[in-house]
Order: structure tokens, then sequence, then C-alpha cells
């Protein structure tokens, strides 16, 4: 008899993967964010030929440099986690997943690291020219990674250009293309590098902020801040627009992320935004009566609009998703119920397609693929035991996305202020705003994190929508392992954080006027 | 320690950890015990449509 699954173990699965993510995230929106404020710095000393320019970009880089070496390869693990954990997903997502993670190896890593070397140690060994299109190099490096890494997890949210084949129990790509430019993976590629060009102008507004409240190399500070929040509000500004793409297209693609973004458990239309809302905490399932909010402030008809780009559009809740029968351009939508139905005749042709082929009997084969091919949009379904279990994590999902807009709107104020401040040149005087950005540090990340919580936890309990779920993704390994590998992973992942901060303190305490490495 | 020895030695570090303990003690390939590609193409096959029937 074969075991099944237990559910700490896919619990305990996401969790390691989650804690390797989440702190491999704490890296790179610094990498994504300084690389550009360092770049702009450099191109200004290339064109004015001021030393104090060289000086400035130095300083910067060199923090740059700390973040990269200490976050460097930390998302390799995640590829060690997916052979020995996610066994089951590497093998059905095939290709797909591996092309865009091979080309992020093979073509923006390398490109990546080979100019970071001429970035850090070429200043005197090589042309201006040259040297300044290193680091632009570097940087378009490290976002063409992004772009990669984001294409493979974009595909997980919005499944294309794929076909499953039965023989091989792998998914092939027929489109790269389709892959390459879905609107999820625009959406995301330009999201979340916005979000680290936001969270690098916090970065460099914040440590500049500490040199003026200690009155030292103030003059430094300044000209790094109007940098930074100029960045920072061409970057929040943007965000807010790719942030209503990638709502748009989670409500086409996946409306039960949407749902539970909203803590919306009836449709509606004319539907509002939740602006601010405390939940319920009796409201724990579809299934109850309990109002979904204890308090709520909602903006009418806006969710309407942004979701169906119509305030009279329909925008289904949890249970609407769950029960069906509501009308989308395709007719009455589904129940999960019927959906569940089609996944299990879908894993059932699977079953019987192999058996088939083991008999050699290929009328048989193509009766069943016929099958299969029909029902494989619902294919994941299969193994949902409880419609219930299609609605992920409603709290988690509902305040992180809270977190990330609230963030995302005081980082325009902030970055709006400090912009005209410094242009008007009396940043220098508000020392209460010195203090705001100071702590508007551990924000930046905050927001970051935030977002991915979002678009991983409001996905639940899919691994890839609606073909494959977490459940079914996972190697059937011991408990005990994943919980060790985890705790391993906190202890490594810890360790490094605090050597980032320490050594970064101790080089931002230093000042620009110390460049040697 | 120069800044630059720093952090050679913490990459140096944490590399040899990732790789040299963690990959090769913590995170084989678990499909890696099936020897040809029909092997794992039957081990998922047989895992995907018997965790469905298990539910």
């Amino acid at each position: 008899m074969i075991e099944s699954i237990d559910t700490s173990l896919i619990d305990w699965s996401r969790a390691q993967f989650a804690l390797t993510a989440m702190y491999h995230w704490l890296f790179v929106p610094l990498t994504l964010g300084l690389g550009v404020i360092m770049a702009i710095m450099e191109t200004i000393y290339y064109k004015t030929g001021k030393e104090f320019w060289k000086t400035t970009t130095k300083f910067w880089m060199k923090l740059f440099g700390i973040n990269f070496a200490i976050g460097v390869a930390t998302g390799i693990i995640l590829e060690f986690e997916f052979g020995t954990n996610w066994s089951n997903y590497s093998w059905f997502v095939g290709d797909i997943f591996g092309a865009p993670l091979a080309i992020e190896g093979i073509l923006a890593f390398f490109m990546e690291a080979t100019f970071i070397a001429v970035m850090f140690f070429g200043w005197d060994k090589v042309s201006k020219r040259f040297h300044l299109t290193s680091t632009w190099l570097t940087i378009i490096g490290a976002t063409l990674s992004a772009l990669w890494i984001l294409i493979a997890n974009a595909w997980m949210q919005f499944p294309v250009g794929m076909k499953f084949n039965p023989d091989t129990v792998r998914n092939e790509m027929f489109d790269f293309w389709a892959v390459a430019l879905s609107p999820v993976a625009i959406n995301k590629f330009f999201h979340t590098v916005l979000s680290g060009w936001i969270m690098g102008s916090v970065f460099v507004l914040g440590v500049s902020s500490w040199f003026l409240i200690k009155k030292r190399d103030e003059e430094f500070a300044l000209a790094s801040i109007k940098i930074g929040a100029s960045l920072g509000l061409i970057a929040s500004v943007l965000i807010a627009w790719t942030g209503d793409g990638s709502a748009y297209q989670v409500a086409q693609k996946q409306p039960m992320k949407l749902a539970a973004m909203e803590g919306l458990y009836q449709g509606q239309k004319q539907a509002g935004l939740v602006a601010f809302g405390i939940l319920n905490p009796e409201k724990t399932s579809y299934k109850n009566d309990a109002d979904a909010f204890l308090v709520k402030f909602q903006i009418p008809y806006v969710l309407s609009f942004l979701a169906k780009r119509d305030v009279d559009g329909f925008v289904p809740g949890i249970t609407d998703l769950i029960e069906g029968g509501y009308e989308t351009e395709n007719g009455p939508a589904l129940s999960a119920q019927e959906k569940i139905a089609k996944g299990k005749i879908a894993i059932l042709a699977l079953s019987d397609y192999r058996k088939a082929i083991k008999d050699k009997d290929e009328t048989a084969m193509n009766e069943h693929r016929k099958v299969l091919d029909a029902n494989f949009a619902y294919f994941g379904y299969g193994y949902i035991k409880d419609p219930a279990h299609l609605v992920p994590n409603v709290p988690m999902t509902f305040y992180a996305f809270r977190i990330m807009v609230i963030l995302g709107g005081y980082f325009i104020l902030l970055f709006l202020t400090t912009t005209i401040l410094s242009i008007k040149g009396t940043f220098e005087n508000k020392k209460w705003l010195h203090y705001i950005c100071l702590w508007t540090i551990p924000l930046g990340y905050i927001a970051g994190e935030a977002g991915w919580v979002v678009a991983e936890v409001g996905r639940q309990p899919w691994a890839i929508q609606d073909i494959l779920p977490t459940s079914a993704s996972i190697s059937k390994l011991s408990t005990s392992s994943v919980q060790l590998t985890f705790f391993l992973f906190l202890i490594l992942f810890t360790i490094l954080l605090i050597a980032e901060i320490g050594i970064m303190l101790k080089e931002i305490k230093k000042g620009p006027a110390d460049t040697t490495h | 320690m120069t800044l630059g020895k720093t952090l050679w030695l913490i990459i140096l570090i944490k590399l040899f950890i990732m790789f040299f303990v963690l990959k090769l003690f913590f995170f084989p390939s678990y499909l890696g015990k099936f020897k040809t590609t029909e092997e794992k193409e039957e081990h998922v096959s047989s895992e995907l449509i018997d965790r469905a029937i298990n539910n």
C-alpha cells in the first residue's frame, strides 16, 4: 500500500522554500537598485571628470560589493531544493522551467560575473569609458538574471506555451516566446525590478541621512540623496502602474488570489477596493456565515474597475469561485467540484495511457490521450480532497497586500518630499526627515518581502496554477530531514545576514573618504 | 584583515558549505537513485497517479 503524503511534510517543504527565497530576496533588491544608482553616479563622473563623483561612486560600489559578495549564490540553494525536495515538480515541468534558468546561468550570470571583476578591480587598469561600460553591464547582467528567474516564476502562475507529454510525464515547451513574453512575466519583471530600485533608493537615502545626522560628509550625502530620491520617485510612481498591471493579470488568471488579497467572499458588481480593513478572525472558512471584516473602509467601484476595467464588472469572491455558476466570457464558471471531477478524469487517463503503453495497445493509447488532453487544464484539481483546500491563507495574503500597497504610497510621498527639498536645497535643515529616511531602510525590505508573500502565498495550493498542487510536487522524504535542513539554512542565512549588517555598518562608519578595499 | 580579503573569505566559506556540505550530504538528487530516464518517468508517473488515488 502506498502511504499518503503527510501534511506536515508539505508544510515543512513549503517553509523551507519560503525561508530560502525570502532570505535570498533580502540581498537581490539592493543589488538591483544600488547598482543602478552607482552606475548613474559613475556616468556623472565620466561626464564631469570630477573626483568627487569618483569617490562617491566608489563608496556606494563598496557597499554594493559587500551585499553582492554575501548574497551571491544564495539562490542556488533553491535549485538544490528543486532536485531534492520538489523532484516530482522538477521532472513534471521539464525544460520549461529549466530553459529560463539555464539562460540565466549561462548568459546573465556570466555577463554579470565577468564585468563585475572589471568594475571592482579595473579602476586604474582600464579606460574610464570601458570601466563605465563594465559597471552598466554588471547591473544589466544582474537585471537579466532577475528577468529569467521571473519568467520561470511567472510560468508557474500562468502556464502557457507548453504541452504535456504523457510518454515522458513532462511538460514540453512548444512556444518559447509565449513563455518569455507572457503578460504575467512582463508585469512581474518590471514590478519586481522597480521594487529593487526603490530598495536601492531607500538605502541611499537612509545611509546618506545618517551622515547628515552625524554632520559628516554632508556634500557627499546631499548629492547622493538627490540621485537616490529622484530614482526612487520615478520607480515608486512606475511601480504603482506595474502593480495595477500585475493585479489585472491576477484578476484574469488567478481570481482566487485576488479574492484572498481583498478578503472578498461574496462576488460583487461595482465592487469596492478595501483601502483599510481588519478581518474577522471568526471567518475561518467560506462555509461559515460570519462577516469577513470587523472593520473596513472601501473605495467604491475601484476593485471592479481595476480587475475588469469596468466599474460595473463582476468580481467573483471565494464562495463564487468554489461554487461556480457566475458568468464569464466563456460561459458559466465551473464549480470546484466540477473541476475536481475533470482533474480526476485527467489523472485516470494518464494512468490508463501508461498501462496502454505497457500493453502496446495503440488504440487505447490514442483514446486515453484524447481524454487526457481534453481535461489536462484541470489536472491539478484531481489532487484536491476538499474544495476548501483551494482557498489560500486569506489573512496572510490580505494583510501582506495592504502592507505592500500602503508602504508603496508612503515611498511616493517620501521620495517626492526629499526630491523637492533636495532641489530647493533645504533638505539638510530637516533633521526630523533625516531620521525618517534612516528608519525607512527596514520598511523597504518589508515591502519587498510582503510582495513576495502576496504572490506566493496567494497562489496556494498551486505549485503550477491549476496543473499541479504543492502536495503532488514534493518528494516523499522524511519530515525530520526537511526540518533539519530548514534549521541548517536558518543558521547559515542568519550568520550571513549578521555578517552583511556588521560589515556594512563598519564600512559606512568609515565614510566615503576611505576608499581602500 | 582588509575588506576585500574578508569578503573573499566569506564567499569561499559559503560556497564550501553550500557545495561540499549541503549539496553533498543533504541535497542529493532525489531522482538520481533511478538509473535510466524510463525509470524516472515511471517513478514520477506512479507518484502522480497514486497521490491522486490516495487522496
